[in-house]
C-alpha cells in the first residue's frame, strides 16, 4: 500500500483518538466547569458537615458557583473547617448563610449560600459566620421521638 | 515407587525453573526493545506504517463492540435505576463504567485478540522462515527493525482506542436510554458530567490502557520472537499471547485500580 494512504488512515486514527479524548473531557467531564476563571477562597465552621466531601458542589439558588476544596478539623473550636473556592463572578454579602444540604433524598450533600443584606462583601480568605450544619437522619429521628415522648 | 516419586518431583522442579528462565529472558527482552528503541524515533516512518496495522485496522471491531457494550449498559442500567425511580441517573452509570473500566479493559482485550495475535504471528513466522536471521546477516538489527516499531505502534494505539471505545459506548447509552427510551436528555447529560471527574476518571482511565498497551504489545513481540520456528511453534504462540495478555490486563486492572480508587480521598 502507498506510503500516503497509510500517513492519512493513521493521522485519521490519532485526530480521531485526540479527538475522542477531548469529547470525553468537555462532554462527558466536568472540565468545562473546572477553574473556568479566578477564584476566591472563604472558610466556613461547621458543627456537622454529614457526608460532605472535597470537591463537593458549592451552589447559591441551584447555582454552582464554586467547589469545597479542603476540610478540615479544627481542635481551636472542635468542629469542622470547610474551605470552599467561589469564582470571582459572584460576590456574596458579609452575613450570608452557609448551610450544607442534600440534593434529592439520597443524593450528594453541597453547600447552598443564601445572599444577607450586607453592604459589604466577603473577600478573599473571608469566615462565613453564620452556618447551618449538615441535617443528620438519626438526630432527626431522635428528635422527633423526644418530641413525641414530651407531648404524651 | 521411591523412584516414581522422585521423578515427579522432579518434574515439578523442572517445570518451575522453565517457567522462571523463561520469565527472566522476557524481562531482558523487554529491557532490550527499549534499549533499541532509538531507531523507532529516528525513523518514524517504521511506526506509523505499524500503526496502520495495529490501530487503524483494529478501528471497526473497536468501535462497533463499543457501541453495543454502552447500548447494553444503557439498557440494563435503565431497567434497573428505574425500580428506584432515579433513571435519570443512568448517564453516570454508562459514563462511569465505560470510562474507569470497561473503556480500557474492554479495548485492551480486543487489541490482544485482534493485533497482539497478528504480532506475534507475524514476528513468529518472520522467525520460522529464517527471516530474522537474514536480517541479523545483513546487519540490521530485527529487535531494532522488527520488534521497536511494533510494540511502539501498540503502545501509542491503545490510549487512543480506549478513548473511542469510551466515547462510542457513551453515544450508545445515549442512543438507547435518550432516543429509544425517553429518559431526558438534559438530566442525562448533567448527571454525568456531575458525576464524572476529568481528573479522577478520565486520567486515570488513560492511564490505564496506557499500562495495558504495553503490556499486551510486550507479550506480544515476546511470544513471537520466542516462538519455536515451526508452524506449530508459532500456533501455540499466538494462543498463549491471547491468553497471558488476557489474564495480565485483568490482573493488572486489579492492581491498578486498587491504587488508584481506593475510595478515600
Amino acid at each position: 500500500m502507498p506510503r500516503t494512504i497509510i500517513d492519512f488512515w493513521v493521522g485519521l486514527f490519532v485526530i480521531a483518538g485526540i479527538g475522542a479524548l477531548l469529547i470525553l473531557g468537555l462532554k462527558v467531564g466536568n472540565l468545562t466547569s473546572y477553574n473556568t476563571g479566578e477564584s476566591y477562597t472563604l472558610t466556613g465552621n461547621f458543627e456537622n458537615i454529614g457526608g460532605l466531601k472535597i470537591r463537593a458542589p458549592v451552589k447559591s439558588s441551584g447555582v454552582v458557583v464554586g467547589r469545597v476544596t479542603d476540610i478540615q478539623f479544627s481542635l481551636e473550636t472542635y468542629d469542622a473547617l470547610v474551605t470552599m473556592a467561589i469564582n470571582t463572578h459572584y460576590r456574596f454579602p458579609k452575613d450570608t448563610f452557609a448551610s450544607i444540604l442534600t440534593s434529592g433524598l439520597l443524593g450528594e450533600q453541597y453547600i447552598g449560600l443564601s445572599p444577607g443584606g450586607d453592604d459589604e462583601m466577603l473577600a478573599e480568605g473571608d469566615k462565613i459566620m453564620k452556618t447551618n450544619s449538615a441535617m443528620v437522619l438519626e438526630e432527626m429521628i431522635g428528635r422527633f421521638l423526644f418530641d413525641k415522648a414530651a407531648e404524651d | 515407587m521411591p523412584k516414581r516419586i522422585i521423578t515427579s518431583i522432579q518434574a515439578i522442579g523442572h517445570r518451575v525453573i522453565d517457567s522462571i528462565w523463561r520469565l527472566g529472558r522476557a524481562a531482558r527482552f523487554f529491557a532490550l526493545v527499549l534499549l533499541k528503541s532509538t531507531t523507532s524515533f529516528l525513523r518514524f516512518s517504521l511506526v506509523i506504517r505499524e500503526i496502520y496495522f495495529v490501530g487503524v485496522l483494529s478501528l471497526i471491531i473497536i468501535l462497533v463492540s463499543g457501541l453495543f457494550v454502552g447500548m447494553v449498559l444503557g439498557l440494563q442500567g435503565y431497567e434497573t435505576l428505574q425500580k428506584y425511580g432515579s433513571e435519570s441517573a443512568v448517564g453516570t452509570l454508562v459514563a462511569l463504567s465505560l470510562v474507569r473500566e470497561l473503556g480500557p479493559v474492554m479495548a485492551a482485550l480486543l487489541f490482544a485478540s485482534r493485533a497482539g495475535s497478528a504480532i506475534t504471528a507475524e514476528i513468529g513466522l518472520m522467525k520460522a522462515t529464517e527471516q530474522l536471521s537474514a536480517m541479523a546477516m545483513m546487519a540490521v538489527d530485527p529487535v531494532a527493525r522488527v520488534v521497536a516499531p511494533r510494540f511502539w505502534a501498540g503502545v501509542i494505539s491503545m490510549p487512543l482506542l480506549a478513548a473511542l471505545f469510551s466515547v462510542l459506548g457513551v453515544f450508545g447509552g445515549y442512543l438507547v436510554t435518550v432516543i429509544f427510551i425517553g429518559v431526558d436528555e438534559g438530566s442525562f447529560w448533567s448527571s454525568m458530567q456531575n458525576a464524572v471527574d476529568f481528573r479522577y476518571d478520565i486520567v486515570n482511565g488513560v492511564i490505564k490502557s496506557c499500562f495495558f498497551g504495553v503490556a499486551v504489545t510486550a507479550i506480544a513481540v515476546f511470544e513471537g520472537f520466542d516462538a519455536p520456528p515451526t508452524a506449530e511453534g508459532v500456533s501455540g504462540a499466538t494462543t498463549r499471547t491471547v491468553v497471558t495478555s488476557a489474564l495480565a490486563i485483568l490482573g493488572l486492572d486489579f492492581v491498578l485500580t486498587s491504587f488508584m480508587f481506593r475510595g478515600v480521598d
